[in-house]
């Protein structure tokens, strides 16, 4: 046992922070700027990092899941707005259904985000939610329903986008459209397809939290040693210290939960690396809410502003937290899992 | 990143779950029962004879020379038998290897790690708790002697210890940090009386106040140089907050296992809250144990923690308490009407973990000044 990063992966780790932080917004306006987040989905799309589940030729993914996960928190470190998990994790259903990923497309979810959406006929029969998708992109994977396996199929994806996170595109798949089956499917998917790739969703929905955690908490750090009450920083007040101590201790309890679930998506068997996905997933969810949260206070008023960063962090996290489930539906399922129905 | 076994740990993983099957002493659940404090000695000597204790230990001393993440087997394997954890002592080894001279570490070590010898901690006193450094417990040289006076609280197994590890003030007249030093104070002699206290849930024989009267300790058992306490202290005490040097993580995975299969026994007679509280205990184990994978796994090129400890105290004492609070909402009404529930006594020991070894506060505030780098007051 090691968990440490090999040397490959701590530069991956150091790359991927630094691109993120030159790239992604350190303002709130900055999420306007149109010149930057096109400059940072190119480097995105350059440094390959969207084709890293895709086939290396035989079936395996380019790259592991450590390093997806890698790229995932530095990512959310620098809520950086540019779409990485989702392309990612429908080139990883494309590959383990053996077609040719159509570039720039997602899977779209049930309106609970918790799973991928299935249909059993030509059309949707219920809405689909296609979250982190390119905004030049139009399409989605929904799964049609084949016997006990599925196949995939592709669905409209409409504008506009919304949601709560101000980084990440949340679209639409209405009640209606075609669902069209892929050309040339080498396999069909089966559930345990589904279960390993719902382990990567966890554990790249986990990584981008630990990655938002550390993100907001050098911010807020960095204010309460500015902010200055009373004629001394915020900082120096215990009341105010021992919040962010609490903050700093769930954010490394939701790295070590993370890392594992990373390495647990190709080391695991599928059942098993959900299942660390889902531990990870219920830590990173609560600890996340607790870390933004405290930020939001410790900013004070501005803290409650649109103009003040730390509410992108927030919204990201509450993105991040539902998509796959969040806390408390992982709770569920461990429950169903560990304590029987 | 690797979180599988090595082939040596591998073979590791084995041979000690082989040995457990057969050589488990099947206590009552830790820190619940007196029992279990009463038989720790028999526990630790039956591990360290079949050479499973000590195990990243110099072999010098009677250790295995093994990298640290063995440890975590060790822990695994003993929480998946629902056998008792092994004894925590690795602070008190930290404490004499880096501070000991030569001749201190050969002469005390070996006992320490076979289990020989019976060790206590003598920090804390009635009024210097957090501010350990305003202690005021005196050592006064007297020819080749020392000659201890004071009154220490807190002191883990002091009633069946042959050794203390004694943190006394030895000058006076410089700074209360500076004027400190440690001794190995042999504990049955003249000058020593014990007073054992009862635990919030009844236990007798962990903690006790030591008086010391007049008691002597030769000066050739000072642990480091004059002066020197202080620091050895603060090596024992950041060593004292890793839970994968407490071995804790197996106490707490083996109640959450307890938990788990008293409420899938009874799949209606538990209410979704208590399902929750056993879901979310299972989340924060599991939480645990792999972070002292990453700790451990970081120490293998020798990166030492320092202040890193209290992040890991600090989440160590909320899986501490979050599995004593799961442990008392599946107990129910019992835990309140049944003096011997066990659950009861689960929880009300779990409340000391937020204060030994340094209250959650004092941690917070090491976090805050000396990891965010925050201003102080």
């Amino acid at each position: 046992m090691d968990t440490r990063d090999s040397p490959e992966q701590a530069e991956l780790r150091r790359a991927a922070r630094q691109l993120a932080r030159q790239l992604g917004p350190t303002t709130v306006p900055d999420i306007d700027d149109s010149t930057r987040t096109k400059r940072l989905a190119a480097a995105v799309r350059d440094a390959g990092w969207l084709e890293l589940r895709d086939d290396d030729g035989d079936g395996a993914p380019l790259a592991g899941g450590v390093e997806t996960c890698i790229v995932a928190d530095a990512l959310g470190a620098a809520v950086a707005d540019v779409a990485f998990a989702g392309p990612v994790l429908a080139a990883e259903l494309a590959r383990r259904a053996g077609v040719p990923n159509v570039e720039g497309s997602v899977v779209a979810f049930s309106e609970t985000l918790c799973e991928p959406l299935v249909v059993t006929g030509p059309a949707l029969s219920s809405p689909g939610v296609a979250v982190d998708m390119a905004p030049d992109a139009h399409s989605a994977y929904v799964l049609l329903a084949d016997d006990d396996e599925y196949r995939l199929a592709s669905v409209a994806i409409d504008p506009p986008a919304g949601g709560a996170d101000l980084t990440r595109s949340v679209r639409h798949a209405v009640v209606g459209h075609a669902a069209t089956p892929l050309p040339s499917q080498a396999r069909l998917l089966t559930d345990d397809d589904l279960v390993g790739w719902s382990a990567l969703g966890l554990a790249l929905t986990s990584a981008d939290l630990v990655g938002v955690m550390r993100g907001v908490l050098d911010v807020t750090v960095e204010y309460a040693a500015e902010r200055k009450q009373y004629g001394v920083p915020v900082g120096s007040f215990q009341a105010v210290q021992h919040l962010l101590a609490e903050a700093r201790c769930l954010l490394e309890g939701s790295l070590s939960v993370a890392l594992h679930a990373s390495w647990a998506v190709d080391n695991l068997p599928p059942a098993e690396a959900r299942a660390a996905g889902r531990v990870a997933k219920a830590y990173c969810a609560r600890a996340a809410r607790t870390v933004c949260e405290t930020a939001v206070q410790v900013h004070g008023g501005i803290g409650n502003t649109w103009e003040c960063m730390v509410h992108v962090y927030l919204r990201r996290a509450l993105l991040s937290s539902q998509w796959f489930g969040d806390d408390g539906e992982q709770l569920r399922e461990i429950e169903r899992e560990r304590l029987g129905a | 990143m690797d979180f599988r076994d090595s082939p040596a740990e591998a073979e590791f993983r084995t041979r000690f779950r082989a040995w457990l099957a057969a050589n488990n002493p099947g206590l009552p659940t830790s820190s619940t029962d007196d029992e279990y404090w009463a038989r720790q000695a028999e526990w630790h000597t039956a591990l360290y004879d079949a050479g499973f204790f000590g195990l990243s230990w110099p072999a010098r001393y009677g250790g295995h020379d093994l990298p640290t993440v063995f440890d975590v087997i060790l822990d695994e394997e003993i929480a998946a038998a629902g056998a008792p954890p092994r004894p925590s002592l690795g602070y008190l080894v930290q404490g004499i290897s880096t501070h000991g001279s030569e001749a201190i570490k050969d002469r005390f070590l070996p006992g320490l790690i076979s289990g020989t010898d019976r060790w206590c901690q003598g920090f804390s006193e009635p009024d210097a708790g957090s501010d350990l450094a305003s202690l005021r417990t005196t050592a006064t040289r007297d020819g080749d002697e020392y000659v201890i006076n004071g009154h220490k609280i807190w002191t883990s197994y002091s009633d069946v210890a042959d050794w203390c590890i004694l943190l006394a003030r030895t000058d006076p007249d410089v700074p209360k940090h500076k004027g400190l030093s440690a001794f190995a104070v042999p504990m049955r002699q003249p000058g020593i009386e014990q007073r054992p206290l009862r635990m919030i849930n009844g236990i007798t024989t962990e903690f006790g106040q030591v008086l010391f009267d007049g008691a002597r300790v030769a000066a050739e058992n000072m642990i480091g140089e004059p002066g020197e306490g202080w620091r050895l202290a603060m090596t024992i005490v950041s060593h004292e907050r890793e839970p994968g040097e407490l071995g804790y993580v197996a106490r707490y995975a083996k109640t959450v296992k307890e938990l788990e299969r008293e409420v899938r026994a009874d799949p209606s007679g538990f209410r979704n809250d208590q399902r929750e509280a056993v879901a979310w205990a299972h989340v924060q184990a599991e939480m645990l144990r792999l972070h002292v994978c990453r700790r451990l796994s970081e120490r293998l090129d020798g990166i030492e923690h320092g202040p890193g400890g209290s992040i890991d105290k600090l989440l160590m004492t909320w899986v501490e308490q979050t599995v004593g609070g799961a442990a008392l909402s599946v107990s129910g009404a019992r835990a309140a009407v049944d003096t011997d529930d066990v659950a009861l006594k689960i929880y009300l020991y779990s409340r000391a973990q937020s204060v030994m070894g340094g209250t959650s506060q004092i941690q917070k505030n090491i976090i805050a000044t000396r990891i965010l780098d925050l201003p102080t007051a």
